[in-house]
């Protein structure tokens, strides 16, 4: 996915694209998984104590780490009663030869900004509720994920660590005096109205598989991510990567997002508890 | 971004802040090969957005080493004039030029016959003017002009329509006003020859009955523009035929 990656990914594709194309006509994937698994998915919460709310999710050999931190800050000109909600994501050096350091790429902006819309867009957390002083002062919550292992579908695994992190969340409660504002040291639940789930699928040959692997993402012909609040409301979409789908294709990508988001909301929800330390 | 005073997006009758029904489009008109020095160009008014195309290539590829051997490299760079905007925006390209130039290339590249240019470079610019709603549509429609206008080899052309939500209800071609205060905007681009979906992109929710919806005005919305297209590039090659007027 990486343009940097695909140097390796020119080696794969010579070598492994047949053999992908004729294992996907019988059903199977080269890892052996079927068309619509995903690999074993880890959630583990509360791992940075400094931070509100942390997740650390691991999909197969793809890692990433989520923190959620909530200051105090103005609000912006137009919505003077809501506080923030900001969602960045970051392919740390560390997390593959062929990530450098230095300001993000295309593809880093574009991970960034569909998790951010799929989480921020879909009104994971209700905004009204961080708002401490109308058009002054209200709670700004940052959550910033970054990629420690690369191997393939980094968008829905930076959306579960966010979201798994807002659910595991805490804030610190205020006092609004007339002082001013005050940190009173005690903190409550962030109020977390819904759990987004994305699911990234791609299409190799004529087949569209989901959880694509690195090696599969290097023979990709394109690829969709949707996310889903529930499961009646799709909340976020993005096809990327040169290459097109059928209508069909897209209805099909579509009631795929929503049946596997239901078995991974349950999933997630079932990991993560308010502030817990969980395995 | 103005302070809009507009409360109601849809009236009583179901009649949006502009007069337009739930399927209509804005007017939009097209120009092809508007720029004296660019080997392709095309212009694009839709509703308020006024957007230039141009394409430079097939040409060398600079740096050298990005070249490809057994094909063209496609590029594209989607950017907003400071002046575009109701305040000024800063000229640097903003995280959302970057990610906007990435799926307009995306959404191009299979129109594209590009390993008929190897080691060569088909750069894409894209200035946007004057914005409103759809400017990302609007760009990759004319910006498939423009290539075709170069000579490029193509399969098909390109063509951007989007849908969206306001107060709770479906409807194609979002303007400025109804993208800000609307739940949902959902911009697609298609092949419209081939059937194939190119762009795609959500936000907003959308139920999964209001996403057939939005699929098919979007669809239907990128028809009517593809009659506009194909016109404006009829006319420039085979003069006469009248550009399309909605």
């Amino acid at each position: 996915m990486n343009s940097k990656m695909s140097k390796k990914s020119l080696v794969v594709e010579h070598l492994k694209r047949a053999q992908m194309l004729d294992v996907l006509t019988k059903g199977v994937r080269l890892d052996g998984r079927g068309l619509l698994d995903y690999r074993p998915i880890t959630i583990e919460t509360g791992i940075i104590e400094k931070a509100n709310g942390s997740a650390k999710v691991r999909i197969g050999n793809t890692e990433v780490i989520a923190g959620v931190k909530v200051q105090t800050g103005a609000p912006f000109e137009d919505t003077p009663d809501q506080g923030l909600l900001i969602v960045t994501a970051e392919v740390l050096p560390l997390a593959s030869a062929y990530a450098e350091p230095g300001p993000p790429n295309e593809d880093a902006i574009e991970l960034a900004r569909v998790a951010d819309r799929g989480i921020r867009e879909s009104g994971v957390v209700d905004l009204k509720e961080l708002c401490l002083v109308k058009g002054k002062n209200v709670l700004a919550v940052f959550i910033d994920v970054s990629v420690l292992n690369v191997d393939g579908n980094l968008f829905d695994a930076v959306s579960y660590a966010a979201v798994a992190a807002l659910l595991s969340s805490t804030m610190p409660k205020y006092e609004v005096t007339a002082e001013g504002v005050k940190d009173t040291g005690k903190t409550i639940p962030l109020p977390v109205k819904l759990t987004p789930i994305s699911i990234t699928m791609v299409l190799i040959g004529n087949t569209i598989i989901v959880d694509p692997t690195l090696d599969e993402e290097s023979v990709m012909t394109a690829r969709i991510t949707i996310a889903s609040a529930d499961k009646n409301t799709i909340c976020a979409g993005q096809k990327g990567n040169p290459g097109g789908f059928t209508e069909e294709q897209v209805m099909l990508a579509i009631d795929t997002a929503i049946s596997k988001g239901e078995e991974i909301r349950k999933m997630l929800k079932k990991g993560v508890g308010h502030g817990k330390k969980q395995k | 971004m103005s302070k809009s005073s507009i409360t109601k997006l849809l009236d009583a009758k179901g009649v949006r802040h502009d007069g337009r029904k739930f399927n209509e489009l804005r007017p939009v008109t097209m120009k092809v090969g508007v720029l004296e020095n660019a080997d392709g160009s095309a212009y694009i008014e839709f509703g308020k957005n006024k957007i230039m195309a141009a394409v430079y290539g097939p040409r060398e590829v600079h740096p050298k080493h990005m070249s490809v051997p057994d094909r063209s490299v496609l590029r594209c760079r989607y950017h907003m004039t400071p002046f575009s905007t109701d305040t000024r925006k800063n000229p640097a390209p903003s995280r959302r030029e970057i990610e906007i130039s990435k799926v307009i290339r995306e959404g191009l590249e299979p129109a594209l016959i590009l390993t008929d240019y190897p080691r060569t470079a088909i750069e894409v610019y894209l200035e946007v003017l004057q914005s409103d709603g759809g400017s990302r549509c609007a760009s990759i429609t004319a910006a498939s002009l423009a290539l075709a206008d170069a000579g490029i080899n193509m399969r098909d052309l390109v063509v951007g329509c989007a849908a969206g939500k306001i107060e709770g209800r479906v409807v194609v071609d979002l303007d400025d006003v109804e993208d800000k205060e609307g739940e949902g905007d959902m911009p697609m681009a298609i092949l419209p020859n081939l059937g194939q979906v190119t762009l795609l992109q959500l936000d907003g929710r959308f139920s999964r009955k209001e996403f057939d919806e939005a699929f098919k005005l979007a669809k239907d919305g990128c028809m009517k523009v593809y009659d506009i297209q194909r016109k404006a590039l009829m006319e420039k090659y085979f003069g006469a035929e009248e550009t399309g007027e909605q």
